[in-house]
């Protein structure tokens, strides 16, 4: 019985061994030029980010990240489509070489993964009309806000607002966004997300961000320690963002330009 | 069942309960008010002589009680913006509310209208009373008496249905519930006092027509 474990054990490591020498060289960077083919993690079911298309395809502002990089690179693209739970698991064991799948950061994360710089924007914050003189908490005395109640910027508006201000607090966010898109509030209080939607699908009432209650931007991931591969990263996300390139996709899946922490 | 009940985390809030049992009394008590004076002056409409208002009543009647409440008050609220008829969360939630009462108390005191006998009618026109005399004296008086239980269970409805006005923002009792709901996720401990205070104001409610009842029929006292 011993050697019969010392046998599967053998056969084990050799089996391991095999796959994990199987794609290292000296770092990934040169692996993914070799292979010319970047493989990229997306999300297909995070809309604007990523979802599928009436064609069947991925689309959203993580695969065009992901597209202008492999462009950048002169690599051909494949797409991953992963759930916010197994992203970082595919990133592990090789299956793909980056994650762009509107991933924030965490320090749990952080132990796992090396993270670029921020590439997208994941706020909460006061959105109204443009005209709309609101830069900061202290700005909502006298108006009214809409909020749904319990969510995270009620909670913080709750803080933060002066006693002057009116926070109306809604059921649900669609209730919200009906309650400021009939005029019943001068501002919301959502996701930049949610404020995106509702500027895709109602032309009724303009909808700008007015300031951040709680900033989660998004990152791109790469595995431990491959840091030439992050220095790429970080080099075209950088180029990406003072070019207006990615400023040009979030206007095209945000319908806002980029905020200014970001760039 | 390993659950600590944790009252005491209520207290905290007690300003906001009360507050909201305040708006909540204050909505009850104005739309009991206009609701059933529309109720009467529907009634009215619908028992007299005018065909086009006697319509009008019948369509505004069916119109509210065969929709719902929180249709209406959505539509008040959300909807009327939009052709320029702005009103704001409490203004909105009472408006719904008087309509909606109306038109019931409407059916309710109509009922009441047709079973008074004819022959009272006859004998008050004879009298030389005119139509209008005739109505509030003869007509009206015994109308209320009998269908005066059932009009305090609508207002009591209406009152328990003031909960939804919390959908729109408006801070009365079960907005004040939720508040807190979502604030320390005591949804035992906060309902179930909420509910309490509901039962309590639907008891003082009760005894609250009961003595209105009693000064306003001073004939039906002498029978006890």
């Amino acid at each position: 019985m011993p050697h019969l474990f010392k046998k599967v054990a053998q056969w084990l490591s050799l089996f391991c061994l095999c796959f994990s020498t199987l794609h290292v060289s000296a770092n990934q960077l040169d692996d993914i030029a070799q292979r010319g083919v970047l493989v990229v993690a997306v999300p297909q079911d995070f809309p604007p980010f990523g979802s599928v298309g009436p064609d069947l395809q991925p689309m959203g502002y993580d695969i065009d990240v992901a597209r202008y990089l492999a462009e950048s690179l002169e690599l051909k693209l494949e797409l991953v489509p992963v759930t916010s739970a197994n992203r970082i698991p595919y990133l592990q064991t090789r299956k793909v070489d980056l994650v762009i799948s509107s991933m924030g950061k965490n320090p749990e994360r952080e132990k796992v993964v090396d993270f670029s710089r921020a590439y997208a924007p994941f706020f909460l914050g006061v959105f109204g009309e443009s005209a709309a003189d609101v830069k900061a908490a202290a700005d909502l005395a006298g108006k009214t806000l809409g909020v749904t109640r319990g969510s995270v910027e009620d909670l913080e508006l709750s803080k933060l607002a002066p006693e002057s201000a009116v926070i109306q607090r809604f059921e649900d966010n669609n209730t919200t966004i009906s309650a400021y898109l009939s005029g019943q509030v001068d501002l919301i209080a959502t996701g930049n997300l949610v404020a995106a939607k509702i500027a895709e699908k109602n032309g009724n009432r303009e909808l700008t961000s007015k300031f951040v209650i709680k900033n989660s931007p998004c990152f791109i991931g790469v595995r431990k320690g491959e840091t030439e591969l992050l220095a790429k990263v970080n080099e075209l996300v950088t180029a990406g963002l003072t070019s207006d390139t990615l400023d040009g996709l979030s206007m095209k899946w945000f319908k806002a330009e980029l905020p200014a922490d970001l760039k | 069942m390993d659950y600590t009940f944790q009252f005491a985390e209520l207290l905290p809030y007690t300003s906001l309960i009360v507050d909201g049992l305040l708006w909540t009394v204050a909505l009850t008590l104005i739309t009991t008010f206009l609701g059933c004076l529309l109720g009467t002056l529907g009634a009215a409409a619908r028992a007299g002589q005018h065909k086009f208002l006697k319509h009008a009543v019948g369509i505004y009647v069916e119109l509210i009680r065969n929709t719902p409440f929180i249709v209406q008050l959505f539509f008040i609220f959300f909807g009327l913006p939009s052709i320029g008829i702005k009103l704001n969360a409490w203004e909105a939630g009472l408006l719904a509310m008087v309509i909606n009462l109306g038109a019931y108390s409407t059916e309710i005191i109509r009922a009441g209208i047709e079973a008074t006998p004819k022959g009272q009618l006859e004998a008050a026109r004879t009298l030389g009373l005119s139509r209008v005399q005739t109505f509030i004296r003869v007509v009206l008086p015994p109308a209320l008496q009998k269908i005066y239980p059932a009009l305090t269970s609508q207002c009591i409805i209406v009152m328990l249905g003031s909960a939804v006005l919390s959908q729109i923002s408006v801070q009365e009792l079960t907005f004040a519930a939720n508040f807190i709901q979502s604030r320390n996720f005591l949804s035992f401990e906060v309902y179930l006092v909420v509910a309490l205070l509901y039962l309590l104001l639907a008891i003082l409610m009760r005894q609250l027509f009961k003595a209105v009842h009693y000064y306003a029929f001073p004939n039906l006292r002498a029978r006890k």
